[in-house]
């Protein structure tokens, strides 16, 4: 049965829509991400599913009951769900096990049981000798799985979490998105998060919702994402790719520089005139002679125009003669080409996807 | 919630000014409209001279305030002047000093005959005359300018330390030299900052009570405010009063607002606070001077009065001089436990200035959570905090007098308890109160409180277990910021006491004219005694900035 169900969720703060007719629907134990740039309305969204803001029209549901509408909004503390912030907001007055224990406390649970599973929680998070400590003694990190054991210890309905990892420097936030997603594997709670990192929401997630200004883009499973997006901004925002304009001709599409029969690019709808596709840089290979003709695949001549080596790979800058097309491509390390040089370049022809 | 919260404020604020402005359009009597108060207050050429002088005072007593804050702030931030501790700590002693002890200093000092200074004078040229008479108009300018130049020296002196050396490196290496350099680009630099100081300082000379009180009177001319108390010698003539008034809340609000115009004021990019080295400037042979003349200042407004009141209050005698066998407690003990009179005022100090500073800070908190949380609109935030914050471009002396003409007079008869006493200061003091607990909300988090909610606690719970403990220390601290000048404030209190709710400050001022000037010296050090512990502790509390926190705000 689905958890948690969004249903034409808007939001508007005056003329600005900040949400834009959003659904969206959770299994039972899911983690899906809401991913997309600053103020593209993810945080928003958050915050009317925890309670802390009303929507303009749609609904809200958890188990099949309206928790959120325009007319009525359970507040936040009725709603069963917990939350992890951008700021932690670990509450400095209190210490380690105080904070952890508070959601317990209350909850009216007897004070030795809420020992005994603040004491377990803090194990599972790897702080255990510190809950007589005070966040201001903490690092960062520890502050973090602080908020994520005060979240999780009360067995939250759904958990939210806002961009929880911003605050992190690099290293502790790659250790910490796995972390999360062990916590998530080993407790199963339906989970909102937040965030505006791809890598982020690639580690943790089931599925992703990409959202721009206000909009649903896309919602998928990480890898088809980032195989198939189905829109611009959706390619563009997860990763690196380039965009090419083709012309429909007969059984084929006319690239410029080369071109690709219909049949292979896989679309639902029929291909309009102008057709736009995506291809990402490490789909095109580059080679010191014209390959051989073969079944999938299509070629063309280039001209490297710039070129950066990045000590795991090289990016080159290729021009397509004839077209004003500029397309990037990564090389292995051991691939040298020289400035001006030309080069043949050689796709797969089922890596192209067709954009909307 | 908040309509309580406004209903306060309609009480405490709006009915005040509101009473001021009908009650000067009113007949005493019949209460009809009439202009016959205005025709009164500006109809006789000595009121006219009295507005005049407080004028030609407000001017004076600013620029001076400019002449010793101004050398003293640029010593302070930019040079390598040494004993720079010295002067900062008698800085902050002249903060300390109420306005009006330091007149009692003065007149202790350049009192014509008696005074210390004309003694000195006489006995060492033979005099048959001392050459000072405090009790004149230079006399005046002098006591106020001396303790409002601190106001001068925190403005300028907090600019002068956003300028980055940098900027004045950029013009010594295009060839100007550091005299050059300082009048040319560093001045102009914080100029907004002076302006802002001088008007500050005008605003607070032509609005003091007790100084002119002291000096003014005895010296035969009248300024504004001494004025306006005449009015309500017996029987009091409260319309003509309010109507006098009228110009002072005027001017008041008009250069308030100027203030805030010129600070606000963008262009002036090195006051972002960004920094940047900066070093001191070597002053070579010039840092004697410096220092010699910060220290005159200091020793005009700080040493010179706090001795001369010292001896005062632990003479047997003052005028027999510093000699050990004139030394005596008893001035002390006498005010503090003998004397019924002093005991009494002593201790409904502590209890107004006390239930005062409680008011404020808990409305002040009430209305910077409400407006900070937005649990109310835009618009009636805006209202809440304007209304929190417009006692502070009212003078204290139109405020009692708003407060004397709304609550003298059924239904709300107030006049002769101590609530009108404790309201008026709590009052007066609300925005420092608010710019305190706003300061102290924003700094909280409110992802703290959600925290609490989302985890099943209500608002409430999230104030007491969470914003509460938080807010603890700096609120104690915004206690002690309203507290301190309550002790002291004299300008409301002496329109709105009465024989059973005296207080120090009024009492000092009511026993100057018996001239027993051992008894103002010791209730005076009592006052400072208080504030410099409530100071000690704030330091304990928060860090050593707070006291300048009031006048950042």
């Amino acid at each position: 049965m689905s958890k948690l169900v969004l249903r034409n969720l808007t939001r508007t703060f005056g003329d600005f829509t900040a949400v834009d007719n959003f659904n969206l629907t959770l299994q039972e134990g899911e983690l899906v991400s809401l991913l997309g740039p600053s103020g593209c309305g993810k945080t928003t969204t958050l915050r009317m599913i925890a309670g802390f803001m009303a929507p303009t029209s749609g609904t809200i549901e958890v188990d099949g009951e309206v928790i959120s509408s325009p007319t009525s909004s359970l507040p936040p503390e009725k709603r069963k769900m917990s939350m992890i912030f951008q700021s932690y907001a670990i509450w400095p007055n209190m210490t380690v096990a105080e904070n952890v224990g508070f959601g317990l406390q209350v909850r009216k649970v007897k004070s030795d049981e809420i020992r005994r599973r603040v004491d377990a929680i803090l194990e599972k998070v790897q702080l255990g000798h510190l809950r007589e400590r005070y966040p201001a003694e903490l690092s960062g990190g520890q502050q973090q799985r602080v908020a994520l054991a005060r979240a999780i210890v009360v067995k939250p309905a759904v958990l939210l979490l806002d961009e929880p990892l911003s605050n992190l420097d690099a290293n502790l936030r790659e250790e910490m998105r796995f972390e999360i997603r062990r916590l998530h594997d080993e407790f199963r709670i339906t989970t909102v998060y937040v965030t505006h990192d791809q890598a982020e929401a690639m580690v943790t997630s089931d599925r992703i919702a990409v959202m721009n200004k206000g909009r649903v883009e896309q919602i998928d499973a990480p890898y088809a994402l980032y195989g198939r997006p189905q829109t611009r901004f959706v390619a563009g925002f997860i990763g690196r790719t380039n965009f090419i304009e083709g012309r429909l001709n007969g059984d084929a599409v006319d690239f410029g520089g080369f071109s690709v029969p219909k049949h292979a690019l896989q679309t639902d709808a029929a291909l309009p005139q102008e057709v736009q596709v995506s291809i990402r840089p490490q789909s095109i290979h580059l080679l010191k002679h014209e390959p051989a003709v073969a079944y999938g695949r299509c070629r063309a001549q280039a001209e490297v125009q710039r070129r950066a080596y990045l000590g795991e790979y090289w990016d080159y800058y290729l021009r397509l003669p004839g077209t004003a097309q500029i397309l990037r491509a990564t090389a292995r390390a051991q691939d040298v080409f020289d400035e001006n040089e030309p080069v043949w370049i050689e796709i797969d022809t089922a890596q192209f996807t067709v954009i909307r | 919630m908040w309509l309580l919260a406004i209903a306060v404020l309609v009480f405490l604020v709006v009915n005040p000014l509101l009473r001021l402005l009908i009650v000067s359009f009113q007949q005493p009597d019949t209460g009809a409209f009439t202009l016959a108060n205005y025709v009164d207050a500006y109809s006789r050429a000595r009121y006219i001279d009295a507005l005049g002088h407080s004028l030609v005072l407000g001017l004076a007593a600013a620029t001076l305030c400019l002449l010793f804050g101004l050398p003293l702030a640029w010593a302070l931030s930019r040079t390598d002047m040494p004993a720079k501790g010295l002067v900062w700590v008698s800085i902050l002693g002249t903060f300390v000093i109420p306005p009006y002890l330091g007149a009692v200093g003065w007149i202790l000092l350049a009192g014509p005959n008696a005074g210390w200074l004309n003694r000195l004078v006489i006995a060492t040229t033979g005099a048959e005359k001392g050459p000072f008479n405090i009790y004149s108009m230079p006399g005046l300018v002098l006591v106020i300018g001396c303790y409002s130049f601190p106001y001068v020296v925190v403005f300028a002196k907090s600019a002068l330390d956003l300028v980055s050396s940098e900027m004045e490196d950029a013009a010594n290496i295009l060839g100007s030299g550091n005299f050059r350099t300082t009048l040319s680009i560093t001045l102009p630099l914080v100029l907004p900052a002076i302006l802002a100081a001088y008007i500050l300082v005008f605003l607070e000379a032509i609005a003091l009570f007790g100084s002119p009180a002291l000096i003014a009177l005895p010296g035969r001319f009248h300024v504004v405010t001494t004025q306006l108390w005449q009015f309500f010698e017996y029987p009091p003539r409260v319309g003509v009063a309010a109507a006098y008034a009228m110009p002072l809340l005027c001017i008041t609000i008009f250069l308030f607002w100027l203030q805030r115009r010129i600070t606000h004021r963008k262009g002036y990019v090195s006051l972002t606070g960004k920094g940047g080295e900066r070093r001191p400037i070597p002053l070579g042979r010039w840092k004697w001077p410096l220092l010699g003349y910060c220290l005159f200042v200091c020793m005009l407004s700080f040493f010179m009065p706090m001795m001369v009141i010292c001896q005062a209050a632990l003479a047997k005698a003052w005028g027999r001089g510093f000699a050990l066998d004139n030394l005596t407690l008893n001035n002390l003990y006498f005010t503090l436990f003998e004397n019924t009179l002093t005991r009494n005022a002593t201790l409904n100090t502590f209890t107004y200035a006390g239930s005062a500073a409680l008011i404020a800070i808990t409305l002040a908190l009430c209305i910077a959570y409400i407006v900070n949380r937005q649990l109310v609109g835009k618009s009636v935030g805006n209202t809440l905090s304007f209304l929190t914050m417009a006692p502070f471009v009212i003078p204290g002396i139109v405020l009692a007098i708003g407060f004397y003409a709304a609550y003298t007079r059924p239904p709300l008869l107030l006049y002769g308890t101590a609530w009108i006493m404790i309201l008026a200061f709590a009052t007066r003091f609300l925005p420092i109160a608010y710019a305190n607990s706003n300061a102290a909300i924003r700094s909280i988090n409110p992802e703290l409180e959600d925290a609490v909610r989302i985890l099943g606690g209500t608002r409430f719970t999230a104030i007491r277990r969470v914003v509460a403990p938080l807010l603890k220390r700096s609120l104690a601290g915004a206690f002690i910021l309203v507290f301190i000048p309550a002790t002291r404030e004299l300008s409301a209190a002496i329109f709105l006491y009465s024989i059973n709710t005296q207080v120090l400050s009024v009492l000092l001022f009511d026993k100057s004219d018996e001239g027993n000037f051992e008894m103002l010296a010791s209730i005076g050090l009592i006052l400072v005694i208080i504030t410099v512990v409530l100071i000690l502790i704030g330091f304990r509390l928060m860090g050593r900035d707070f006291m300048l926190r009031r006048t950042a705000a």
